[in-house]
């Protein structure tokens, strides 16, 4: 545990000691603003809880693609500046490694999320909040941006570089993000696999309105510890074969 | 303390090392001396463990680097040929994170880190980043990475690669204090310097083993005989000629004649004969001096299949 506290404490530190996670946080927060306030509150009257509503809607969207670019980096960067060397021939396992780099990138996401609170405290002013629905919507929040960060290791992992795990992050996870679509065009068995995978849509939703399913949390359970020990593997073999 | 017994690897269907064999006791310099390409840093990573041979195995303090990956790890520092370093940490946070990684107390740490700052003379950069440090720097700090947390085996991929003349006399003398306290198993191409260092060379061609011994044994494996330079303040061909027909010269190398040197091999000691036909020739001899056996000769030689 101490060592996958090392790894997050120095990878946070990387985040923050450059432009970069200062520039996405402040992108998607800027963003999460605009939208909340041309399309989340709007013109037209509505109640508190559509407006909290659309506002877990966007700010999933807008957390997904943060995910992505904070997420991309965590390997392939390692990769590329020759800094992997040190793990592999360190008293460190691939696990302790994926799992450290797993919980920085969650810090840095969280406190994306957690910045952007001010936003659904404003819909106070006129109007009431649940404090169930304020946690089940970002309890979603911060579900959906795990699998999306852990996919994105995923794919910096089998990448080269980060440009490419960018590339191959953003593509699985529209993969799963239109995985609903597809089922509609296809016959059972593969109708309920596909709707059972869909990332947003049938899972997220739920939170978004303050309603949190069992089956929802062990899906995004499930795909998080799948995409994380994927990424192990993915390490291990890379030793392996050099 | 290190063995390794009968060590192959392939990359695909290319063959970076071939059923290689050695053994490197405690307290022991040892180079490993090739071209670039010849397998060096394939060995090395092989017993890093960070890369897995595909047959044979080796052992490192005991532990076999296939099975007890873990514990040979606790047992190394590994400097790779490109050191591993993050350029926005600082020396010191950049030396605590490494130690961290490699199994040292909490409480042990600033001791172990001043420890490695102070070996490696980079104390006065203590508090730089990393990517602000000159090459020379960097590479020290690569090494201070690699014996941060006191192991036994230090294992310096082409450590000199890179530095100017005077921060190669630098690591040299660092990579010599190091002596006694570690074993250091280190790779280069550049023999002269592998010779200033090693108590022992490992000669690799192809991923194998082509000599092995300390320099003095490996400069007795050179082709036997004598090589005399003469310095003459006139060469004419007919003193040519005439020291071609000794009885004992092997070969004249008139490649660098037009300084006014002859550089003759012989297969025993014939100065004095030398002497005599440069006078008789009217060559105007200026020095004569005895070359040693030059050991590029014999690596050259080793590497292409001469010796």
């Amino acid at each position: 545990m101490g060592k996958i506290v090392s790894i997050a404490r120095r990878e946070l530190g990387a985040y923050f000691s450059t432009w970069m996670g200062y520039i996405i946080l402040a992108l998607g927060l800027l963003l999460e603003g605009i939208l909340f306030n041309a399309y989340a509150i709007g013109d037209s009257p509505k109640f508190s809880a559509d407006v909290l509503r659309d506002f877990f809607y966007f700010s999933s969207g807008i957390g997904m693609v943060a995910a992505v670019l904070f997420a991309m980096r965590l390997i392939a960067e390692e990769k590329q500046t020759g800094t992997l060397v040190l793990f592999y021939t360190s008293p460190v396992t691939e696990r302790e490694l994926i799992y450290g780099k797993f919980l920085s990138v969650f810090l840095v996401y969280l406190i994306m999320q957690a910045a952007s609170i001010y936003l659904p405290c404003l819909i106070l002013l006129e109007g009431k909040v649940s404090l169930g629905h304020l946690a089940s919507g970002y309890l979603g929040v911060m579900l959906l941006g795990s699998a999306v960060l852990s996919l994105s290791l995923f794919a910096s992992s089998l990448a080269p570089n980060q440009l490419l795990a960018g590339v191959l992050a953003t593509s699985l996870t529209v993969l799963f993000l239109v995985l609903w679509l597809v089922a509609y065009r296809v016959d059972v068995p593969f109708r309920d696999l596909f709707m059972y995978m869909s990332i947003h849509n049938e899972r997220f939703r739920p939170f978004s309105i303050g309603i949190v399913h069992t089956r929802d949390l062990v899906y995004y359970g499930s795909l998080i510890f799948f995409f994380l020990e994927a990424s192990i593997k993915v390490l291990e073999t890379r030793r392996l074969q050099g | 303390m290190i063995e390794v017994r009968s060590v192959s690897k392939f990359f695909g269907n290319k063959k970076a090392v071939r059923d290689l064999s050695f053994t490197i006791h405690e307290g022991e310099i040892i180079g490993l001396l090739g071209l670039n390409g010849a397998g060096k840093s394939t060995i090395l990573k092989i017993l890093g463990c960070f890369l897995e041979a595909s047959q044979g195995d080796a052992w490192v303090g005991g532990h076999s680097v296939a099975q007890n990956a873990q514990a040979v790890r606790s047992l190394i520092g590994y400097l790779p040929d490109k050191p591993p370093l993050y350029e926005e940490m600082k020396t010191r946070a950049y030396l605590e994170f490494v130690a961290r990684l490699k199994n040292v107390s909490a409480n042990a740490i600033p001791q172990y880190v001043d420890d490695a700052m102070r070996k490696t003379n980079l104390l006065e950069v203590s508090d730089v980043s990393l990517g602000e440090l000159s090459h020379g720097y960097q590479q020290r700090v690569g090494i201070a990475q690699a014996l941060v947390h006191k192991p036994k085996i230090l294992i310096l991929d082409e450590p000199i690669n890179g530095l100017d003349p005077v921060q190669i006399i630098e690591m040299r003398d660092l990579i010599l204090s190091l002596k006694g306290q570690h074993t250091v198993i280190l790779s280069s191409h550049i023999l002269s310097e592998i010779t200033k260092t090693c108590d022992r060379i490992l000669v690799i061609d192809k991923g194998q083993l082509v000599a092995e011994g300390s320099e003095s044994q490996l400069r007795g494996k050179a082709p036997q005989g004598i090589h005399v330079r003469l310095e003459l303040a006139r060469s004419t061909p007919e003193l040519v000629k005439a020291l071609r027909g000794l009885s004992g010269v092997l070969q004249i190398d008139e490649s660098a004649a037009s300084q006014g040197f002859l550089d003759i091999s012989c297969s025993h000691d014939i100065r004095p004969l030398i002497a005599q036909t440069v006078v008789q020739e009217n060559g105007e001899l200026l020095s004569m001096g005895r070359k040693e056996a030059e050991l590029e000769t014999l690596f050259f030689k080793l590497v292409k299949g001469g010796v």
